[in-house]
């Protein structure tokens, strides 16, 4: 802890719960800038609860998100996403009635209100943004085709491509290489390392491989509380970890 | 230039339709029908604006309204008003025990023009109201309901709730609104006498042109980013929210503009008809403009317009012979193009024509076949990417 880092997120005694039921209890988490965090546990253990919190999809029972020093509880949830930060769900969501193209177009940053886009051009600088995106997720040769004809890997880094037309500061992606080939995680594996050198990511992950190729530092979620946190190594040797989760 | 022609007018196959649907409007219908029957396809031409923006509504953003009668009607409504008011001179009522006032309004004991009928007496601010109520009433409705991620079935029910309300409320303020006959007799537009033949032709010309005005302003709508993020918008409405889209704002435009649109029909069609009643407004024609849309092709502007005619030509010829038997017809019909034909006209014309493309590119075989996608595989490009 020689460098003091700079935090970007930071998620302060967060609870929401569902009819009584906490799904979320007094969290804290802090992800700086530039890093890389996974987020594991068992099913149910609130994973995607604490994204869908982040990006204003479920509503906080209480604590505060701050994200730049700007509280996100009670923002609507575009505002939250032009302030810098992308979401990926689950499975795959994509447009599949439009092109690649169309699809990564509809994510450009710019004129998204109803009367910017009527006025919205297809300028150089779009298409050569578009192009450049598509390169980095491997589907620049498929710009053309609908979405709907895309392999399931291929949609999923479709998605993660759409999330880098926005160019957030905080990327968030819920299983991104659920589905994939053990080539297309190879793959992914080096899109993300490659995307975190100007942004921080926060990824669910159950594979445990993929994790320890990717992550930083990890976060283990355990009914709705965190568990352990630190390296992959130090969560590896961890024993409460491996009785809930590792083990099995 | 080029690229404005491309947009409002779709291209070349675009202003093909255009201009065949122009050729059938303007040329072969005056040409073949009298003008009593022309004046019927008039009538029928002011519901395909409502069908045209529900292909924009329903078809395109996936929000189906069951309430567009309402828009329809207020539209209407406005342009009625006008019209009653200058064919209620006090020359035309000096036997009213109040002359100057519509005449459903002094048999009401109301001896004094409401406020609300006083703006009506200008033309311009009528036509204004003509379309602006109704895209306003749009506006109010849509974001009460579109904020609150008030959707699918259940804005469907409330609309068509809404479209029963206005209706009989209509039909119970008698003395503001003429009550269940609507408002009649109406006459002269400045002077004008509306109901002579070469009115007719006038307006039923006039209808046309509107109408094909407003499917070029659709189209243009569709061609931008909107079109783009309403398509997407009915794929997956999260994936645009968190993508920095306010959804409901661009709900709300497009419920807008089909009102405005529906609006334009209502009172061409009391231009033409020469009345307005709460029957145009409630929940029966509400659902039958639904059925138009469908029948054409929920997605297809060009689509509305001819279903719209197939099926009030079906109605005019059907009811004629039986007249008990057309509403039967009528759900059969909307549930046979439901389960069958899920694209209706515009989708059996698309794949008539995707079909003789085939048959052409198989009599030529050295041309490769144009429509087929090539599906990639995903295996290839496995291979492609290389470890780290």
């Amino acid at each position: 802890m020689t460098v003091k880092k700079e935090i970007l997120l930071s998620i302060e005694d967060l609870t929401v719960s569902f009819d009584g039921f906490k799904a979320v209890d007094s969290l804290n988490l802090y992800v700086d800038r530039n890093e890389l965090r996974v987020i594991i546990g068992p099913n149910g253990a609130g994973k995607t609860t604490v994204l869908d919190l982040i990006c204003g999809k479920t509503r906080a029972t209480a604590g505060s998100i701050k994200f730049k020093d700007r509280e996100l509880l009670g923002m609507q949830e575009h505002k939250i996403v032009r302030s810098g930060i992308g979401r990926k769900f689950q499975t795959p969501s994509i447009y599949e009635n439009l092109t690649v193209f169309e699809n990564l177009e509809i994510s450009y940053p710019s004129g998204q209100s109803v009367l910017g886009c009527l006025a919205f051009r297809r300028s150089a600088a779009v298409i050569e943004r578009i192009e450049k995106v598509a390169e980095m997720v491997f589907l620049k040769d498929f710009l053309e085709i609908e979405g709907a004809f895309l392999s399931h890997g291929q949609k999923q880094w479709l998605e993660i491509g759409m999330l880098l037309m926005q160019d957030p500061e905080l990327l968030m992606l819920d299983e991104p290489v659920a589905g994939m080939s053990p080539a297309e995680r190879e793959q992914t594996a080096v899109l993300l390392n490659k995307i975190c050198e100007n942004r921080s990511i926060l990824i669910i992950e159950h594979d445990m491989e993929f994790v320890q190729r990717i992550a930083h530092k990890v976060t283990v979620l355990h009914l709705g509380k965190i568990l352990a946190e630190g390296s992959m190594a130090d969560i590896q040797k961890n024993e409460k970890v491996q009785d809930v989760y590792l083990g099995h | 230039m080029k690229k404005f022609y491309q947009n409002v007018f779709g291209g070349t196959q675009g202003m093909i339709g255009i201009i065949l649907l122009a050729i059938l409007l303007f040329a072969v219908l005056p040409l073949t029908l009298d003008i009593f029957r022309l004046n019927l396809v008039g009538k029928y031409l002011t519901y395909a604006f409502v069908a045209v923006g529900l292909v924009l509504l329903w078809g395109n953003s996936g929000v189906l309204s069951l309430g567009q009668g309402i828009f329809f009607g207020v539209g209407g409504y406005c342009m009625a008003m006008f019209l009653k008011l200058e064919a209620s001179s006090v020359e035309n009522t000096a036997i009213q025990s109040t002359p100057g006032i519509p005449d459903f309004m002094d048999w009401n004991q109301l001896t004094q023009l409401p406020a609300m009928w006083v703006p009506f007496k200008s033309l311009p601010f009528a036509l204004l109201a003509v379309v602006l109520v109704p895209s306003i009433l749009a506006f109010i409705l849509g974001a009460a309901m579109f904020k609150r991620r008030v959707g699918g079935v259940y804005f469907a029910v409330i609309t068509q709730a809404l479209a029963l309300i206005l209706s009989l409320g209509i039909d119970g303020n008698q003395g503001l609104t003429g009550g269940r006959n609507g408002i009649t007799d109406l006459r002269t537009l400045l002077g004008w006498d509306i109901r002579t033949q070469s009115a007719q032709y006038v307006l039923y010309f006039a209808c046309g042109i509107l109408l094909i005005g407003c499917i070029l302003l659709s189209r243009f709508v569709l061609s931008t980013r909107v079109g783009r993020v309403l398509l997407a918008m009915k794929d997956r409405e999260d994936r645009v929210r968190f993508s920095g889209y306010d959804v409901a704002s661009f709900k709300v435009f497009i419920f807008s503009l089909s009102a405005g649109m529906a609006g334009l029909g209502g009172a061409l069609f009391v231009l033409q008809v020469g009345f307005i009643s709460p029957s145009l407004v409630g929940i029966v024609p509400s659902i039958e403009m639904v059925i138009f849309a469908a029948v054409g092709g929920k997605m297809s502007l060009l689509g509305a317009v001819y279903g719209t005619l197939a099926v009030n030509t079906g109605k005019s010829l059907f009811s004629e012979t039986f007249p008990q038997l057309w509403l039967f017809a009528m759900g059969g019909l909307f549930i046979a193009v439901v389960m069958l034909f899920p694209n209706g006209l515009a989708g059996l014309w698309e794949s008539a024509r995707d079909r003789l493309k085939k048959m052409k590119a198989q009599k030529r075989p050295e041309i490769p076949a144009t429509g087929s996608v090539a599906v990639p595989v995903p295996a290839e490009l496995a291979e492609t990417g290389g470890k780290p």
